[in-house]
């Protein structure tokens, strides 16, 4: 894997520094990338990531440093950064839902041009998705509104290996695998090994550890806008590379209480699709959806939202509260401050005859702050000041702030880092134990791991229920594939 | 065989505009004619060039409040210097296209609400289609007086139009790459940007394309009614919306269609006579015809949902 002969730099970000107002995005930071590698950049939420891949991608221009391309750093910008081979899979899915796949593919590739542009866009992306992801049934003459979000992020992913006269010199991948359920994950992965040996170079942002050691040549960590370390993945462990980013490795204790099944359900479903098994929640418990991305379980989250709140005319009882998975499409409002943000769920219980009582939001508002550490100088500063992991932080604060006694989570933490991700699960555990009910959509094994139940859905679906013990990465992944006997 | 989300757009409009022309037929069976069709439909063919140009502007995004306006003003430069002297007449329009482009621009550049600056716009225009014609007068240009008035065999002019209107801009908007691009800024104008498109250049050059298709519908309508009028066309604004709509198009996300939106021009056209023939009276007819729109968009919405429970099964 080791080449000898001298690498040529692809994309060199020196002494970058970058300020949004008061705060220091980037600090100075350094990032080489050589052809024929593939580095991994990690770091918290926060820690400037994607604010330096904007930066080598042209969209933003540094207040200070140089970033040159294949050793020229004569322009800057967009255009020379595509000019230069860069591409870029950005971690909020970025294609054109009202286009269909191939006409997705001729916008990316201003190359394709003249006639019978769409039959030479739709054997590209057909090619190139066969070439990443083998086995695939995407349909490249289907508008992408139609596809799942996996599909998406798979369509998207190949639009950016693909070239039209020459392939991309680097492909910067940002959270590539947050919507993938680990076979695509795998096949992704090792399609970036043969990319790379062929030359092509690939900057990997990951928050899935064992992805970035497994697949990366070089790890670069970075922390409050500086590159902190640069070493060959080699030389780095999980726990090592933990310790680098600034967090303390704690050893996930597994301690699950007794069985909190009790006579009356909080919640319960029938049988979906007329097959499978029912669905039942207690108190107290926290209940884990999983399988492959999906496969069901956000339908099922809001099927059991609308059983108890009418989709036309809302209760005033705040029996079930809701953390979404996809914050820009429904999560924030992307105009409001912080705590108008936190507080919208609460108004009710916030308000005397009709009117906000201000003085008491802004309590709950300093009270959630602290209570899981939203990191703002002020709470009336835009949502969208925040980085994306402190944005959901801010919606798990909403959903907890009401009275409700239930929660439903659609996958609230892709993307979020490993430091707020142990935050959030310290408060999910202390609410659980006061009686809150949590109902977990997940596709990290490390976070359906965490629940004393778990529910796998297959093709729409609960196929299979694994209780305490039983829950093991081996155990759902085998729930997954298996075609069910159940049925 | 799978259809595509896109037909399935086109089948609300396309069916209501069927059975909106089968009552018509059986309560006025003499419309079933080459005259009938085209008495008809005729004054289908500015409305459908307004509703593509309003078509354009919405597929980014944006709305043009003035385009009634400015219909009124291009009759009034069409029945006035287009018909004196065609090389002045020709000169403004250009001129107009230019300002649309401008408009374009500015929106974009400025950040500013399309829908506050065409409705300033909107003065601008009423305002010269006054000073041009204070009084309704002038007379239609003889080429396009004929081109309205021709008499193709077997089928009507109106149709004939219709369909070329249609094919043009389905070519323009769904196949051409211009076309796919506009619709990238309607969807994603970011990921447009990253691309490398200047998304200022493609704002300046769908308004300006909005701005050709309201110039040809102005000289339609005045082809049609031979003299023209400074508030000629003022409905124009809220019809060629409606005819988007109609037609299938959504205010964001530039989910458009041109074969769409022509056939939501024929049905808002024939709904007026629909009702006319209903014997409703003309107090009336405003009411029943947002009738007619909203159980077209009920069908739509329903249709809408059945797609999605499909697509979960």
């Amino acid at each position: 894997m080791i080449t000898v002969h001298e690498r040529q730099e692809v994309v060199a970000a020196r002494g970058i520094r970058v300020t949004f107002g008061a705060v220091k995005a980037l600090d100075g930071a350094d990032l080489v990338i050589h052809s024929g590698e593939c580095l991994g950049l990690v770091g918290h939420n926060g820690a400037g990531k994607s604010t330096i891949v904007n930066v080598i991608n042209g969209g933003l221009t540094p207040h200070d440093g140089t970033v040159s391309y294949s050793g020229s750093d004569a322009a800057h910008g967009i255009a020379t950064a595509r000019a230069n081979g860069v591409r870029c899979v950005f971690q909020e899915l970025s294609l054109c839902p009202n286009l269909t796949v191939n006409e997705n593919t001729r916008i990316m590739h201003t190359g394709l041009k003249g006639w019978n542009w769409r039959s030479r866009a739709l054997k590209l992306v057909e090619t190139q998705l066969a070439e990443v992801f083998p086995g695939h049934d995407i349909d490249c003459d289907s508008t992408v509104d139609d596809l799942s979000i996996a599909e998406r992020q798979m369509v998207e992913i190949a639009i950016s290996f693909a070239g039209v006269r020459e392939r991309p010199k680097l492909v910067i991948l940002d959270e590539p695998t947050s919507s993938l359920d680990a076979g695509l994950a795998a096949q992704l992965m090792s399609y970036i090994r043969r990319f790379v040996g062929q030359g092509g170079s690939v900057l990997l942002i990951s928050h899935i550890l064992g992805e970035i050691l497994s697949t990366c040549d070089r790890v670069v960590v970075m922390k409050d806008g500086r590159v902190v370390a640069d070493r060959t993945a080699s030389e780095f462990s999980t726990r090592t590379l933990v310790e680098a980013m600034g967090n303390v490795v704690r050893e996930q204790e597994l301690h699950r209480g007794q069985d909190k099944r009790g006579s009356t359900p909080v919640l319960s479903m029938p049988p979906r699709r007329g097959r499978g098994l029912p669905f039942e929640a207690y108190r107290g418990e926290m209940i884990g959806f999983a399988g492959l991305g999906g496969h069901g379980q956000t339908q099922a989250l809001l099927d059991l939202y609308l059983s108890r709140n009418s989709n036309w005319w809302p209760s005033r009882k705040e029996e079930l509260a809701f953390v979404a998975g996809d914050r820009s499409l429904n999560g924030t409002f992307p105009l409001w401050s912080i705590l108008k943000n936190l507080s919208i769920a609460s108004l009710g219980s916030l308000s005397s005859r009709s009117l906000v009582d201000a003085d008491r939001e802004d309590e709950l508002g300093a009270g959630w702050k602290k209570r899981i550490e939203i990191r703002t100088p002020d709470m009336n500063n835009r949502i969208l000041s925040l980085s994306g992991g402190n944005q959901q932080k801010v919606l798990f604060a909403r959903a907890l702030a009401t009275t409700a006694k239930t929660v439903l989570m659609d996958d609230p933490m892709r993307g979020v880092d490993v430091g707020t991700k142990q935050e959030v699960y310290d408060i999910l555990r202390s609410e659980a134990a006061t009686g809150r009910t949590f109902i977990w959509y997940s596709t990290e094994m490390d976070e359906i791991r965490l629940c004393d139940r778990v529910y796998v859905f297959r093709e729409g679906a609960i196929v299979s229920e694994l209780i305490g013990e039983e829950i093991t990465e081996k155990n759902v992944l085998a729930a997954s594939f298996t075609s069910g006997e159940a049925a | 065989m799978k259809i595509s989300s896109g037909t399935v757009r086109l089948i609300i409009p396309a069916a209501s505009l069927a059975v909106l022309l089968a009552a018509v037929f059986y309560m006025q069976p003499r419309t079933m004619s080459y005259t009938g069709l085209n008495l008809l439909f005729n004054l289908a063919v500015p409305i459908a060039l307004a509703t593509i140009a309003q078509m354009l502007i919405m597929a980014v995004n944006d709305l043009d409040l003035s385009m009634g306006t400015f219909v009124s003003f291009c009759a009034c430069v069409a029945a006035t210097f287009l018909q004196t002297s065609p090389a002045i007449g020709i000169l403004i329009f250009i001129g107009a296209i230019a300002v649309y482009a401008g408009i374009g621009v500015v929106i974009h550049v400025r950040e500013l609400p399309s829908i506050v600056v065409t409705l300033g716009m909107s003065f601008v225009w009423g305002g010269l289609a006054v000073l041009m014609l204070p009084s309704p007068g002038g007379a239609a240009p003889v080429w396009a007086r004929w081109l309205m008035t021709a008499k193709p065999p077997v089928i009507p002019m109106a149709i004939v139009a219709s369909i070329l209107i249609a094919a043009i801009t389905h070519f323009i908007v769904m196949r051409s790459s211009f076309g796919v691009v506009v619709r990238g800024v309607g969807g994603n104008y970011r990921s447009v940007e990253r691309a490398g498109w200047s998304v200022l250049r493609l704002r300046a050059a769908t308004y300006a394309l909005a701005g050709f298709f309201a110039v040809l519908s102005g000289i339609a309508l005045v082809g049609l009614t031979t003299s023209a009028d400074a508030n000629i066309a003022l409905r124009y604004t809220l019809l060629s919306i409606a005819g988007v709509i109609l037609g299938g198009g959504e205010f964001v996300g530039g989910k458009v269609s041109p074969i769409g939106a022509v056939i939501g021009a024929l049905t808002l056209t024939l709904a007026g006579s629909f009702l006319s023939f209903m014997r409703i009276s003309p107090d009336w007819q405003i009411g029943a015809q947002g009738a007619i729109l909203v159980v077209v968009l009920a069908l739509r919405l329903l249709l809408n949902r059945l797609e999605k429970r499909e697509k979960n099964r």
